[in-house]
């Protein structure tokens, strides 16, 4: 019994799933009823995952299939929360475009779970699982605005985009299966000496899939029309919450069962990583609008991320959790103005739509201007840390090449953040945007920009949570 | 040591700001929001003087040290001044307020919003002269680009954007080097203490690469040439304040960078470099001097006479001598006065004018005299007259540049007459002359905010010049025991 009790927050997302289904099957106009209801569900599951699992060092369950230590119970309890304050500012958005459905939420706790079985997975199949259940839903959620073209099409694209990538993952981990005689990690670990070319090829199988799902270059090409055809809301969830079951996988598969075979995948990962900070960088400088401007720059981010990772070591690996975690808070604070942008049940998306918002504006402006100069990663604002940490580690390794790519491109970076500040304070003023927003979205936004403002006061406590995490 | 005096003054400018963010600012409560930063900026002056005078200039070590620990087994935050940093620090404060009290007529729109962006940048600016750490000292140079670009690019002339974009741009694309050198210090010798690393020291073999990426950050915020071409543009359109804060602050950040960590940390590859560093300041004298002579705009001119006396500190600092490198800082500071006031003195006509071409101007001495007589003493200055604090600097550096290397010094020597040209042809051009523009005997004087202004400049500038007693006991000390461990460690060579 001790054994369910670790799994008990994803038995109890589950269970709340169906009865949610049901209660939305039965109960007439119960739109709102289930988001509270799955608010409250996901702020009870990480509640759960919090109390049961944080303190256990490293359990594994299921014939070695899960695996419960810090590392997955720190990045579920991220999810979950992110995933809260998605679901809880989109509600506006919704109600505008007249798609708040019972099935909205629960498309959502559904990936977030498939997300939970990924950040747990200690086997191939598990993890397959997991992917696939995050995906299938993601793609309805891509396609929630059935009456747009774009909104469509964008889930289509997702679909068959990631359904061959999911097919070049499955082909991975069957080589492995083949070459291993196993899909737990624990024991490909042991069986790697004897064919060590032959996994390799599964590796890069994996990783192909695995770039895929967290966007990286040259696997890249759906994020941007998937992020402009989407839902903005559902938008804000496929940048921040899909990338930290993915990173968590990255992370768990090159360092369990890999880790000896570090000189294969090294340059790969390498190689995601630069062409991922050059290509973001470069690619969005022409872009006109914003959605497609911050898929481009979550692109970017991800270069960073993996750049950690790309290290090998521990302290890459956390700086690569760190950077994840603060690019979150970043992205959630930049769409809550891309959510405030309304003005009578129209959304703004376009570039110009922000000029002069800072004499209209000038809190949201300003707000605005704080989370792109940390996206820029200009001192002293959190966005700066993020990347700090991870040069710290990859310099560590003298990997000069990577660290000195990885900040020439965050000079390319600067100039479409410079230049989304510039068209907010430099140039002429348009007409004004509504300001009756959500009391969630403007806490929202306050809240991602004072904690980016003020995280160099207490640099220390975010570090320290992280550094617990230890899977070498 | 209990009062945290250096934090303080760090601190109290930000918590002006803060105060300010609170103030809308209206055409009714204009004076208020201006008297608050004022208020904020003169009593970080006084502090800053109070710090002067418990300095206590006998020694080189680092005094009123503040250190806590600010990530765990990393990075300590931790301040404190020497003979070096402490009059960059008085500079940086004493500017502030002349900067603020000379909003009156030249910012319009947003007030609140300009002076808290100056008041935040003073911050960064005390920051990066105090910080002892080189993550902190990073933190502060770097932050310090943020309210720079707003200020030139909301508050800046027609072509604000193209300027803002390449100064940030520029001096980002310089900064991130030092970055990779920060953090390669920091695992190969296990801190990033300042005062550790001086008696820890930095492997040869690795000090030519460390000191090239600091160098690539130094060089372009000097700056030197050929990546000077960011700062006329700048210049030209930032407003008054914001080419007086750049000129008289944001450029020293370099020159003290070169002196605390070029030099300190890197003796062995600053050796290897000085010819570099010879030329490329030779060049900048001379060639940003002929430059400057072919101006037609004021401010240009006086931008590019900026990059020409910047050469001079360089040279001046990689001469490794006494005279040389106290030369240097007195340039420093004596450029901080003598640039911010004809940068003051551009604004004042241009306030009058809408505009800042040489040729609109024209024997306007006896419509302006008062201003006139203040023209004079500053262009005097700028080309380093005797009895002025621009011939102090400028001497010993040459001083100090004849006892290392006689043919950079006659060279060089001879951008002080070049300098003498183009300054003095501007006046001539500017005040002098037929009064052809009839528009121009509608000018007034200087009204009384200006004036205070120009004269609480004139006042260090003349002091300086007859008396520099007070700077050089300043740093006397501090730059011995520089050369002195310059020599050792370059002959035991770390």
């Amino acid at each position: 019994m001790t054994n369910l009790q670790l799994v008990f927050p994803e038995i109890f997302l589950s269970l709340s799933i169906m009865f949610l289904l049901i209660l939305g099957v039965f109960k007439k106009n119960s739109s709102k009823i289930i988001q509270n209801l799955s608010l409250a569900v996901l702020l009870i599951t990480a509640v759960i995952t919090f109390n049961e699992t944080i303190s256990i060092k490293e359990v594994k369950l299921f014939n070695n299939s899960i695996i419960i230590d810090y590392l997955s119970s720190l990045m579920k309890i991220v999810t979950l929360l992110a995933t809260f304050l998605v679901l809880i500012i989109s509600s506006n958005y919704l109600r505008t475009f007249k798609i708040f459905k019972i099935e909205y939420p629960i498309l959502i706790l559904s990936s977030v779970l498939g997300m939970m079985i990924m950040i747990n997975s200690n086997d191939l199949i598990v993890f397959y699982m997991g992917l696939e259940l995050q995906s299938l839903a993601l793609y309805v959620l891509a396609t929630f605005n059935r009456d747009q073209m774009k909104s469509s099409e964008a889930g289509l694209k997702y679909f068959v985009l990631s359904a061959l990538s999911s097919g070049l993952l499955l082909y991975g981990c069957s080589l492995i299966y083949g070459f291993t005689g196993s899909t737990n990690f624990n024991v490909i670990a042991n069986q790697l000496g004897s064919s060590e070319y032959a996994i390799t090829f599964g590796i890069v199988f994996i990783l192909v899939g695995l770039a895929f799902k967290i966007s990286a270059v040259p696997f890249h090409m759906w994020a941007p029309d998937v992020y402009e055809g989407s839902p903005t809301s559902v938008t804000l969830f496929f940048t921040m919450v899909p990338k930290v079951a993915a990173l968590t996988v990255f992370i768990r598969f090159l360092y369990v069962p890999f880790l000896n075979l570090i000189d294969q995948w090294q340059m790969i990962l390498i190689f995601l990583s630069i062409a991922s900070m050059l290509f973001g960088a470069i690619a969005a400088i022409g872009q006109t609008n914003l959605k497609r401007l911050v898929a481009y720059s979550s692109i970017g981010h991800v270069g960073y991320a993996l750049a950690g990772v790309a290290t090998g070591t521990n302290e890459g690996m956390q700086s690569s959790v760190i950077y994840i975690i603060i690019y979150i808070i970043m992205n959630l604070g930049l769409f809550s103005c891309l959510l405030m942008m309304k003005r009578e049940n129209q959304y703004y998306e376009k570039i110009e739509d922000l000029s002069g918002l800072s004499k209209n504006h000038p809190m949201l402006a300003l707000s605005l201007m704080i989370i792109l100069f940390s996206l820029a990663g200009i001192p002293p604002l959190a966005g700066f840390f993020a990347k700090f940490y991870v040069f710290k580690s990859v310099i560590e390794q003298s990997m000069y090449f990577l660290a000195i790519v990885g900040l020439l491109s965050t000079v390319v970076a600067a100039f479409y953040y410079l230049r989304l500040i510039k068209i907010m304070y430099f140039d002429k003023e348009k007409e004004k945007y509504d300001t009756d927003h959500g009391l969630w979205l403007k806490f929202s936004l306050t809240f991602s920009t004072l904690l980016i403002l003020v995280y160099f006061i207490f640099p220390s406590q975010l570090i320290e949570v992280v550094s617990r995490i230890n899977i070498i | 040591m209990n009062f945290p005096i250096l934090s303080s003054l760090i601190l109290l400018p930000t918590v002006g700001a803060f105060f300010l963010f609170f103030t809308r600012s209206n055409k009714q409560n204009n004076f208020t929001v201006k008297y608050v930063a004022l208020f904020t900026s003169f009593v970080n002056f006084l502090l800053s003087i109070y710090l002067w005078i418990l300095f206590d200039h006998t020694t080189s070590e680092f005094q009123f040290v503040e250190q806590r620990i600010w990530i765990e087994d990393f990075i300590n935050y931790k301040v404190g001044v020497d003979g070096i940093s402490i009059l960059f620090i008085l500079l940086t404060t004493f500017i502030t307020p002349l900067c603020i009290l000379s909003v009156n007529n030249s910012i319009k729109e947003r007030l609140s919003e300009f002076l808290i962006a100056v008041l935040i940048m003073e911050s960064f600016m005390i920051g990066v002269f105090c910080s002892l750490d080189l993550v902190i000292f990073y933190l502060f140079f770097e932050a310090g680009l943020i309210p720079m670009f707003l200020i030139i690019g909301i508050w800046g002339g027609a072509r604000r954007v193209y300027s803002a974009f390449k100064f940030f741009l520029y001096t980002l694309l310089g900064s991130v080097l030092m970055l990779v050198a920060i953090i390669t210090i920091y695992w190969l010798t296990g801190t990033t203490d300042v005062i550790e690393l001086y008696s820890l020291g930095i492997e040869t073999k690795y000090q030519n690469l460390l000191w090239l990426a600091f160098f690539s950050s130094f060089a372009v915020k000097t700056p030197m040439w050929p990546v000077h071409t960011w700062l006329p543009d700048a210049h030209v359109e930032a407003p008054t304040a914001g080419s007086v804060l750049l000129a008289a602050i944001l450029l020293k950040m370099a020159g003290y960078g070169f002196i605390r960590f070029s030099l300190g940390l890197f003796p062995v590859a600053s050796e290897v470099f000085t010819p570099l560093i010879y030329t490329l300041s030779v060049i900048a004298i001379i060639f940003t001097s002929f430059i400057a002579l072919m101006q037609e705009d004021m401010k240009k001119l006086i931008a590019y006479s900026s990059v020409a006396h910047m050469g001079y500190v360089t040279l001046g600092i990689f001469t490794i001598q006494q005279q040389g490198i106290e030369g240097s800082i007195i340039q420093m500071i004596s450029h901080g006065l003598v640039s911010a006031a004809l940068f003051l003195c551009v604004g004042v006509v241009y306030d009058r004018m809408h505009s800042r071409l040489i040729n609109t101007y024209g024997g306007i001495v006896s419509i302006i005299p008062k201003y006139s007589v203040l023209f004079m003493l500053f262009t005097l200055a700028a080309l380093g007259l005797p009895g002025t604090s621009g011939f102090v600097g400028e001497f010993l550096i040459l001083m100090g540049a004849f006892k290392d290397n006689f043919l950079v010094a006659v060279i060089a020597s001879i951008g002080v007459i070049i300098g003498a040209a183009y300054m003095l042809w501007l006046y001539k051009r500017v005040i002098f002359g037929k009064l052809i523009n009839n528009d121009l005997k509608k000018m007034i004087d200087l009204n009384r905010s200006e004036s205070i202004i120009l004269t609480s400049l004139a006042i260090p500038t003349l002091f300086f010049g007859f008396y520099p007693d007070p700077l050089i006991n300043t740093i006397e000390v501090s730059i011995s025991d520089l050369i002195e461990t310059y020599n050792f460690r370059l002959a035991s060579k770390i």
